[in-house]
């Protein structure tokens, strides 16, 4: 049955109270979340198999340490949406600020327009795809999961990278200290090919470049410094 | 923290609500700074004046007989309108960087917020709302303007530590970050001569601007330079006579959202301080770019995007 929120007439703290309180077998399982107005810390925390749908824009940390939950944005994001997510997915239909996914230690998050800088900055495991451009930054110090970017990448992509697996289609226009492109293997086709079909985007796996780490930042070397 | 909105208007329809819009617009900012505030308003150009804005800590006293006071040094008539701790002097057309000038010698004690032909500066310490109602923002009407809540962290909490700060002749700067290299920097403009009234960073950053100017940059080249020349964290909203522009540093930690109809264009910290504006359902919103001088003036065919300058 769906459930139908005014986030203005009743306030964010009771909204989030409502989605917390949804066990693993509540029938309440799709939720509608009509006047975000750019409100922060929207379906934030959330751990049931539940699915918020977003009429709006939406401000900072939306739906941010995700588990299991669906939240779907009509609208763009604000910083930090999908921040430290464990599972679940997060689909934002317009364009997200900065530091989208970041930490994010699993489940996937789909950015449907643009994402501005540092998109996925220190993610550990979480998979996004960006259907359009990431800003500058993204993917710095990434530890693990994937980064797939439909459009071009800023500056400094993957600076100090670790073991995520960055795919971008498009131009990049600088890479960070220690990202390299690297060889696309057919299993890389495969783990692309998934993300995309998941994501609702119709980009062929063949157009995207792979980049990753050189592993070289492991021990000081002088080249790397500023 | 510290908020910044600004709204450029198109439409000409919308000039007696700019300033009960940027009032809601600055008051939904009030968490990202509660401590001052201010708003710089565009209003309507009275070609037989120019104006100066003046604040005093006591205005009862500093304020009697100013007007005549500023009409002997200038040879000509003034009239001033009170409005609370701040008042409108209108000095004869074309004088308003001689009155700010003869205001130092005539009334030391009086500070000048702005000078120019449109441009009215009113900021005071203490929450937006409460900054807004003293001045009856709302009421005002105007072309464009700018408004800036302030969480400070560089410097103290006082009138003239607020934004914005007037960096020349119908020109205003609100920021929203912190500069790191504003003591050497202050330092310097003051060797080249440069007036520089407190210990805050942002002060130095309209001095910067101002200082560029003087030496031949236009607003433009100026802002483009401070990528250069400034270290910190930015986000700088400018107001001129006809125009209205925007930069973010290269690191662009610190939030930005526009949107612009064809109605207006408008600048906010977040994208809840622009939903009360109309049509804002059917805006094109977006995120300006970093390192990228922004810019609108009513003179020239609104852009389609971005740059110029």
């Amino acid at each position: 049955m769906m459930q139908t929120y005014d986030l203005q007439a009743n306030g964010l703290r009771e909204l989030n109270a409502a989605l917390h309180a949804q066990a693993n077998d509540t029938n309440q399982t799709s939720w509608e979340i009509v006047n975000p107005r750019g409100s922060h810390a929207v379906a934030v925390g959330l751990d049931a198999p539940i699915e918020v749908s977003v009429k709006g824009s939406t401000g900072y940390y939306t739906a941010g340490m995700n588990k299991q939950a669906t939240v779907h944005v009509h609208g763009s994001a604000g910083p930090g949406v999908a921040e430290n997510m464990m599972s679940g997915t997060v689909v934002v239909e317009g364009d997200a600020s900065q530091y989208a996914g970041a930490t994010g230690h699993g489940g996937l998050l789909v950015i449907k327009g643009n994402a501005s800088s540092r998109c996925g900055i220190s993610m550990k495991g979480i998979n996004i795809v960006v259907h359009g451009n990431v800003g500058h930054m993204s993917a710095f110090m990434a530890q693990s999961g994937n980064l797939v970017v439909c459009g071009d990448a800023g500056d400094a992509l993957g600076d100090s990278i670790y073991e995520a697996r960055l795919f971008v289609r498009g131009s990049v226009k600088s890479l960070g200290a220690d990202c390299i492109e690297k060889e696309m293997r057919p299993e890389h086709i495969e783990i692309l090919r998934d993300l995309l079909d998941r994501a609702g985007s119709d980009a062929k796996p063949e157009e995207f470049k792979r980049y990753g780490s050189a592993r070289q930042l492991y021990n000081f070397k002088i080249d790397n410094a500023y | 923290m510290c908020g910044i909105v600004g709204l450029f208007l198109k439409d000409k329809a919308l000039e007696p609500q700019l300033g009960a819009l940027l009032t809601d617009m600055l008051i939904t900012m009030t968490d990202r700074g509660p401590d001052s505030a201010g708003i710089a308003i565009y209003g309507a150009e009275d070609t037989s004046a120019s104006k100066l804005t003046v604040q005093a800590e006591d205005p009862d006293t500093a304020f009697d007989g100013l007007a005549d006071k500023m009409a002997a040094a200038l040879g000509g008539p003034v009239t001033l309108t009170r409005n609370d701790t701040h008042a409108v002097l209108r000095v004869p057309a074309g004088k308003a960087e001689e009155a700010r000038t003869a205001l130092r010698e005539v009334a030391p004690d009086v500070r000048a917020m702005s000078f120019g032909d449109t441009l009215e500066i009113y900021k005071e310490v203490g929450l937006p709302k409460d900054v807004a109602a003293r001045f009856d923002i709302a009421k005002m009407s105007g072309t464009h303007g700018i408004g800036h809540t302030r969480m400070a962290t560089e410097s103290a909490v006082t009138t003239l530590g607020a934004h914005p700060f007037n960096t020349g002749l119908d020109q205003c700067l609100v920021h929203n970050g912190s500069l790191s290299n504003h003591n050497s920097l202050r330092r310097k403009l003051q060797r080249e001569g440069i007036h520089i009234e407190t210990k805050n960073d942002t002060e130095v950053g309209a001095a910067y601007l101002t200082w560029k100017m003087q030496n031949g940059a236009t607003l433009g080249e100026a802002l483009e330079a401070s990528l250069e020349d400034l270290d910190g964290f930015f986000n700088f909203v400018v107001g001129t006579k006809d125009g209205f522009g925007v930069v973010r540093d290269p690191i662009a930690c610190k939030p930005a959202v526009m949107a612009e109809t064809d109605q207006y264009v408008a600048f906010g910290s977040e994208y809840r301080a622009l939903v009360n504006l109309p049509g804002i359902e059917t805006a094109r919103v977006w995120e300006p770019e970093p390192a990228t001088v922004y810019f609108w003036t009513h003179d020239q065919a609104p852009t389609p995007s971005k740059k110029a300058a």
